[in-house]
C-alpha cells in the first residue's frame, strides 16, 4: 500500500472510529454509567455532610 | 490527624498547596511584565536605553511567564488535585511530585534569567535554549508518570472526564515539545533548528496552535470539567457530550496550525486544509462551552450570589467569544484583514485573559480555602470586586485591540486607485494606534490590580488557617454504594 492510499485510508478509518464513539457516547446501555461517573465527583461531600445530599439529589435528572 | 487509620490514605495536597501559590504569584509577574510592555510601546523611553528592558527581550518573558510560569503551574497543581480526589487515591510519587514542582519553577527561574539576556531559540512560544529545553522535558516525564501513574492505582472503576482531557493535554504537549525543540548546539546557550525552511515554519506552529491547543484549552477543559460542577454542586450538563467532547477536540486540534501560515510559503493546500480543521473545530469548542455553562441550567439564581461561579461561567462565555473568532480568523480572506494587526494580539488576550485567567482564579478561589483547612476565602466581597476589575480589564483590553487591529489592516491594504502605491507609510499606523494601545495599558491595570487584591485576599486566607490534612479510605475497590445512590 503506498502512502497516498494509507493515509486516505487511515482518513476514513479515523472517520468511522469518531462515529463510533458518538454511537457508544449515546447508547442507552452508557446512561446509568455515565450519570454515576458524573456524580462520583461528590461522593466525598455525601460522606462528611448529610444535610446537603437531599439538594443534590434533586438536581440530579438535568439532562 | 494523630488517629489515623492504617486504612487510610492520605492526599497529597503539599504539592497542590506549593504550585496554588506560585500560581498567584507568576500571575503578578507574568501580567505586570505585560503592562510595563504595553507601556513600552506607548513611552518606548520605558526601556531605559538597556538591552536587558528591551520591548524584544521581554515580550517572550511575558509570554512565558503567563503561559508556562502562571498557566502551567495552575494545571499542574490542579491535576494533581483533581487525580486524587477522582481517583481516591494519593499520588502516585510524593518524590517524583516534589520534582515536578521544584524542577518546573527551576526551568521558569531559567527563562527569568536567560530571556532578559536575549538568549533564545527564536521560536514563539520556544524561546527558551536547548539545556533548558531538556529540563523542561526530564521534568515532564516526571509529570507523565506522577500523572498516569495516579491513574493506574486508582480506587475507582472509572476515569472521570477531567482527568482525559488533563491526560491529552500532557501526552501531547510532551510530543509537541520534544519535536519542536529539535535543534543542532553550536555551544551552550545557541543552538540551530534541525529543521529547515517551511518546515521548520510548519514544526514551529504544528507546536504553537497545539500549545494552545491542548495547554490553553484541553488542560484548562479538564479544570472547567472538575471546578465549575463542583462549584455549582450539580453535575456537569451531559456528561455523554463530554466524551465526545473530548474525542472531537484531540483528533481535530492537532490540525489546525497552518493557519498560522497563510499566504506564506507553506503549500496552498496545506493553507487550505488548516483553514477547513479549524473552521470545522468551532464545534467541539462550542459543544464544550455549552456543556459547561448548562451545567448551571435551573440554578442560575446562584450567579446573583456567588462570584466563584461567576469567574467560572464568564470564563466559557470568553472561551465560546474567542473559539467563534479564531475559526472566522482562520479564514483565508478573513487572515488576508487580521494577520500581523493587533486583531490577532487581541483575540489571543481575549482567550488569554477571559478563558484561561479567569477560569484559573475562579479554580483557585475554590481550592485555597480548601488546602488550608477554611470554608471561605477570607473575603468573598473582594472576590467580587477581583471579578469586576478582571472583566472590565479584559472588555477594555479586546475591545481596543480590536478597533486597533481592523484599523491596521486597513490601513496597509489601501492603495491610491490613480497609480496604485500605499495610501498610507507603515508609522502612520502606529500613530494611529496610540489611543487604542493607551486603552490596552489601562485595561492591564485594572488585571493586575485584581491580581494584586487576589494575592492579599490568599495570603489572609492562608494566615488564618492550617494546612489541610485529608484522608480516603484505602479499600474501596466497588463503587456499589455510590451507584445505588445515583441510580
Amino acid at each position: 500500500m503506498d502512502y497516498i492510499t494509507w493515509r486516505s485510508f487511515y482518513t476514513v478509518l479515523v472517520f468511522v472510529l469518531f462515529i463510533g464513539v458518538v454511537w457508544w457516547a449515546f447508547s442507552k446501555g452508557q446512561k446509568k454509567r455515565f450519570d454515576e461517573a458524573a456524580n462520583s465527583i461528590f461522593d466525598e461531600d455525601k460522606k462528611s455532610s448529610v444535610t446537603k445530599d437531599t439538594t443534590k439529589q434533586e438536581s440530579k435528572n438535568n439532562e | 490527624m494523630s488517629q489515623t487509620n492504617p486504612l487510610q490514605i492520605e492526599y497529597n495536597l503539599k504539592v497542590v498547596r506549593q504550585f496554588a501559590i506560585m500560581t498567584v504569584i507568576w500571575g503578578i509577574i507574568g501580567m505586570t511584565v505585560g503592562v510595563f510592555i504595553a507601556a513600552q510601546l506607548i513611552w518606548p523611553e520605558l526601556n531605559f536605553d538597556t538591552p536587558w528592558l528591551t520591548y524584544s527581550r521581554l515580550r517572550p518573558l511575558h509570554t512565558n511567564a503567563v503561559i508556562f510560569a502562571f498557566g502551567t503551574s495552575a494545571l499542574m497543581g490542579t491535576s494533581f488535585y483533581i487525580v486524587q480526589k477522582t481517583c481516591k487515591t494519593a499520588l502516585f510519587s510524593d518524590k517524583l511530585a516534589s520534582f515536578v514542582f521544584w524542577g518546573w519553577q527551576t526551568v521558569i527561574v531559567l527563562a527569568v534569567i536567560t530571556l532578559p539576556m536575549g538568549l533564545t531559540s527564536s521560536k514563539e512560544y520556544a524561546e527558551l535554549e536547548w539545556p533548558i529545553d531538556i529540563l523542561i522535558a526530564l521534568v515532564w516525564v516526571a509529570y507523565i508518570i506522577v500523572f498516569f501513574g495516579t491513574l493506574v492505582k486508582r480506587n475507582t472503576s472509572h476515569i472521570y472526564v477531567a482527568n482525559w482531557f488533563y491526560g491529552g493535554f500532557i501526552v501531547t504537549i510532551a510530543v509537541l515539545h520534544i519535536v519542536n525543540s529539535m535543534v543542532v548546539p553550536v555551544s551552550f546557550t545557541k543552538s540551530y533548528s534541525l529543521y529547515a525552511g517551511s518546515v521548520d515554519a510548519m514544526v514551529q506552529w504544528w507546536y504553537g496552535h497545539n500549545a494552545v491547543g491542548f495547554l490553553l484549552t484541553a488542560g484548562f477543559l479538564g479544570m472547567m470539567y472538575y471546578f465549575v460542577p463542583k462549584q455549582a454542586e450539580r453535575p456537569v450538563y451531559s456528561y455523554r457530550l463530554s466524551v465526545v467532547h473530548f474525542w472531537a477536540l484531540i483528533s481535530l486540534y492537532i490540525w489546525a496550525g497552518p493557519h498560522h501560515l497563510h499566504y506564506t510559503a507553506l503549500p496552498d493546500w496545506a493553507q487550505s486544509l488548516g483553514m477547513v480543521m479549524s473552521v470545522i473545530l468551532f464545534v467541539p469548542s462550542w459543544g464544550g462551552m455549552i456543556n459547561g455553562i448548562m451545567t448551571l441550567s435551573g440554578a442560575w439564581h446562584k450567579l446573583k450570589t456567588d462570584p466563584i461561579l461567576r469567574f467560572l461561567i464568564v470564563s466559557l462565555s470568553f472561551y465560546g467569544m474567542s473559539t467563534f473568532e479564531g475559526p472566522m480568523m482562520a479564514i483565508k480572506s478573513v487572515n488576508a484583514l487580521s494577520h500581523y494587526t493587533d486583531w490577532t494580539v487581541g483575540h489571543v488576550h481575549s482567550g488569554a485573559l477571559g478563558w484561561v485567567a479567569m477560569i484559573t482564579i475562579g479554580s483557585l478561589y475554590y481550592l485555597i480555602p480548601r488546602l488550608w483547612s477554611q470554608t471561605q476565602m477570607h473575603n468573598v466581597r473582594w472576590i467580587n470586586i477581583h471579578f469586576w476589575l478582571h472583566t472590565i480589564g479584559v472588555v477594555l483590553y479586546i475591545v481596543a485591540l480590536w478597533i486597533s487591529g481592523v484599523m491596521q489592516g486597513l490601513m496597509w491594504r489601501a492603495v491610491n486607485a490613480t497609480d496604485g502605491t500605499l495610501t498610507y507609510s507603515f508609522v502612520e499606523s502606529v500613530v494611529a494606534s496610540y489611543p487604542f494601545w493607551f486603552i490596552r495599558f489601562v485595561g492591564g491595570l485594572f488585571i493586575v490590580a485584581g491580581m494584586i487584591l487576589m494575592a492579599v485576599n490568599v495570603y489572609r486566607t492562608v494566615r488564618a488557617g492550617k494546612p489541610t490534612v485529608e484522608h480516603v479510605e484505602a479499600v474501596e475497590h466497588t463503587p456499589a454504594p455510590t451507584a445505588t445512590q445515583s441510580a
